[in-house]
């Protein structure tokens, strides 16, 4: 177990390397009909499976190519919840930042779904101010 | 345009809408940097003089960045070895054609069915004319190029919530809204609304400008009849002998072109990079990819996925497994590095750099993006509805239909593309396995092309960049802040190894930022050469 301090650099680094800001609405630019669909998923699995298996995998195994998307699945870096909350708030070097299109509740409901399925178990919820103190 | 209509048009609500329109605009040049009118900035290909007899370059990756730094290296005398993780050159610069095979992350596998003669470009598709850099090399390597055509006003724009889900030709969407604007705009005029802004003298200028571009009529409206029928279209085509009756469109009320929202379909074609002439290679965009590769055969080893990249102060080794067998790692080494690897991929090799350069490779987020190939049995688009290239624009996922800008015509087959997407819209579609993609895209079109599209769809292919395994993303996106602070040390040479590619330029996600950024990198590579 990791200590709280040790926890609290990690998430500090990572928001350190992260900081781009390619969250916020991202349309076709001029001449597109569409409008950015709402992501408006309701609960971690819904959001898990519109949005993070498109990289991580619909068994949340990642994939190798070139380079690598990491598992999700029995990941020990899921410990401490406040990891993967300041990688989807802030993102993670090629991963885009999701803080500008998920609102609190998604992220902390998706945290919650990941650090309890795929072979993680682990107990402790995340809270959308836990998220929101991450922003 | 009724009296009532006339009335309730205030003042207030015509700068209200001209502020919609400027604001709209201004958000669409902020929303990405591929709607930025930039310029290529490339000046012909660099003039290299003789390096010391020997000096040897390693590229890593054969895309374009990587052909084009290798072509020219060779041709200055360095000795070049290019390593590419893929069985082909060309990169992200890539057709797909039947009997082609592709196998997405996650091990979806496609078997593209495609016939002869039809492709899909799940890349870039488009060579604006003043892409110089990326035409050069076209040119230079015997690849035949032809017209794309961004805008086809005999498209369509379509809106689920419009027209009761009817397409409109985007002829008539564009005349009824310049239309509308121009006589509103007069009206405003004479009315000496904006004597604090336009003289007297200018006043008049722009009355007969407006009546010009807004196909108004002789008492300045914008009305049914021969004025606005030459802009979007007559009932019937007119034609020869007593058969022929003139047959004026109506146009659609100001209100009704506002309300459909159809409007925002006609600012693409008027950006810098959508401007008529764009061209596209004859036979797909990969053919550029393919010449390149045939030129540059003896030096390039292809299935080389890199593992590690070491430097020190005389050589760069770079370390490589088979990227379809594995197997034991092997080694080549050179006198210096142009690393085109992507920095979703970079950022994962381990590599001997400053701290300044690792920071900037990790800061670039990589976009999502999907782009889909239909083939349909019979070119209905162009048989039955008179559409011949170009492209249709839809509120739905699909954002985009593409038609074929070659064999118009033809009588034959056609391979739409049924999608375009980038961005918030595209995650959902790298969620879904490939064949759902076309599924929900074969959906979608047959709300614009009822009763032809299901009925005419014989195979397809969907690319969501994200689970490429070459690149993880379409490109690399530059946040404004991140681009400030780290572009310059992404670009510096370092040490012996300095990076191209679009990540690695101000023209994201065009080919021409390949090309000018691995045209950059190696003429001061070659500085430090011969300077060294």
């Amino acid at each position: 177990m990791r200590t709280p301090l040790a926890a609290a650099a990690a998430i500090i680094s990572v928001a350190a390397v992260a900081g781009a800001r390619a969250d916020t609405a991202q349309d076709m630019g001029a001449g597109a009909m569409n409008r950015s669909p709402p992501y408006n998923f309701q609960g971690g699995e819904a959001v898990f499976k519109n949005i993070c298996q498109g990289c991580h995998m619909a068994n949340a195994q990642g994939a190798v190519g070139a380079g690598a998307y990491p598992a999700l699945a029995r990941n020990a870096k899921l410990e401490v919840a406040g990891y993967p909350v300041a990688v989807i708030v802030h993102g993670q070097k090629a991963m885009p930042a999701f803080g500008g299109l998920l609102n609190d509740q998604q992220i902390a409901d998706v945290v919650n779904y990941v650090r309890t399925h795929f072979g993680n178990n682990y107990k402790d919820k995340v809270t959308p101010a836990d998220v929101k103190a991450q922003r | 345009m009724s009296e009532a209509e006339n009335a309730a048009v205030s003042r207030r609500s015509l700068l209200k809408m001209i502020g919609t329109l400027a604001g709209s605009t201004a958000m669409y040049n902020a929303m990405t940097e591929m709607g930025f009118a930039q310029e290529s900035g490339y000046a012909g290909p660099p003039k290299l003089t003789a390096p010391p007899p020997g000096t040897s370059v390693l590229i890593l990756g054969a895309g374009i960045a990587g052909c084009t730094a290798a072509i020219e290296l060779r041709d200055a005398g360095y000795k070049v070895t290019i390593l590419e993780y893929n069985n082909r050159s060309g990169g992200r610069n890539w057709s797909l054609y039947g009997g082609d095979t592709y196998t997405e992350l996650g091990g979806a596998t496609q078997h593209v069915q495609f016939d002869p003669g039809q492709y899909i470009n799940p890349g870039p598709w488009r060579l604006p004319h003043h892409h110089y850099g990326i035409l050069h090399y076209a040119t230079r390597l015997g690849v035949g190029l032809e017209p794309f055509q961004q805008v086809n006003y005999n498209a369509y724009v379509h809106n689920t919530t419009a027209y009761g889900g009817k397409p409109k030709r985007y002829r008539e969407v564009q005349a009824d809204f310049h239309g509308h604007v121009a006589e509103l705009l007069a009206k405003t005029t004479k009315q000496n609304a904006l004597d604090q802004t336009v003289t007297k003298e200018d006043q008049e200028i722009l009355l007969e400008a407006l009546r010009a571009w807004g196909a108004l009529d002789a008492n300045m409206q914008y009305v049914k009849g021969r004025q606005t029928s030459n802009r979007r279209g007559p009932v019937v085509d007119d034609g020869g002998g007593l058969a022929s009756l003139p047959t004026y469109s109506e146009p659609d009320t100001l209100s009704t072109v506002l309300n459909s929202y159809m409007w925002r379909a006609i600012g693409w074609g008027h950006d810098y990079e959508y401007q008529t002439s764009i061209f596209q290679p004859k036979g797909g965009m990969g053919q550029i990819g393919l010449a390149f590769g045939r030129e540059l055969a003896p030096l390039i080893k292809y299935n080389c996925k890199v593992i590690d990249i070491h430097q020190d102060d005389k050589s760069v080794t770079a370390t490589y497994v088979d990227s379809q067998k594995g197997g034991a790692p092997q080694k080549v080494t050179a006198d210096w590095c142009v690393c085109t690897i992507p920095a979703s991929v970079l950022s994962q090799i381990p590599m001997n750099v400053s701290a300044k350069k690792k920071a900037a490779i990790n800061v670039i987020p990589y976009g999502a993006g999907l782009k889909v190939g239909l083939q349909m049995k019979r070119r209905f688009w162009e048989e039955d509805e008179r559409i011949y290239g170009g492209l249709t624009y839809t509120n739905q996922p699909n954002a985009m239909i593409g038609y074929p800008m070659w064999d118009y015509f033809s009588r034959g087959k056609g391979v739409l593309l049924g999608a375009y997407v980038m961005g918030q819209g595209a995650f959902l579609f790298a969620s879904k396995p490939p064949e759902q993609r076309i599924a929900d895209c074969l959906e979608y079109g047959e709300k614009v092309h009822p009763g032809q599209y299901k009925a005419n769809y014989e195979c397809g292919v969907a690319v969501a960049w994200h689970r490429v395994p070459w690149t993880l993303g379409c490109s690399g996106q530059w946040s404004e802040e991140n681009r400030a602070a780290h572009y310059d040390d992404l670009c510096a040479l370092d040490g012996r190894i300095v990076l191209a590619g679009e990540h690695a330029s101000r023209l994201p996600a065009w080919q021409e930022g390949a090309v000018t950024s691995a045209t950059d990198a190696i003429t001061r590579l070659h500085q430090r050469v011969v300077g060294a």
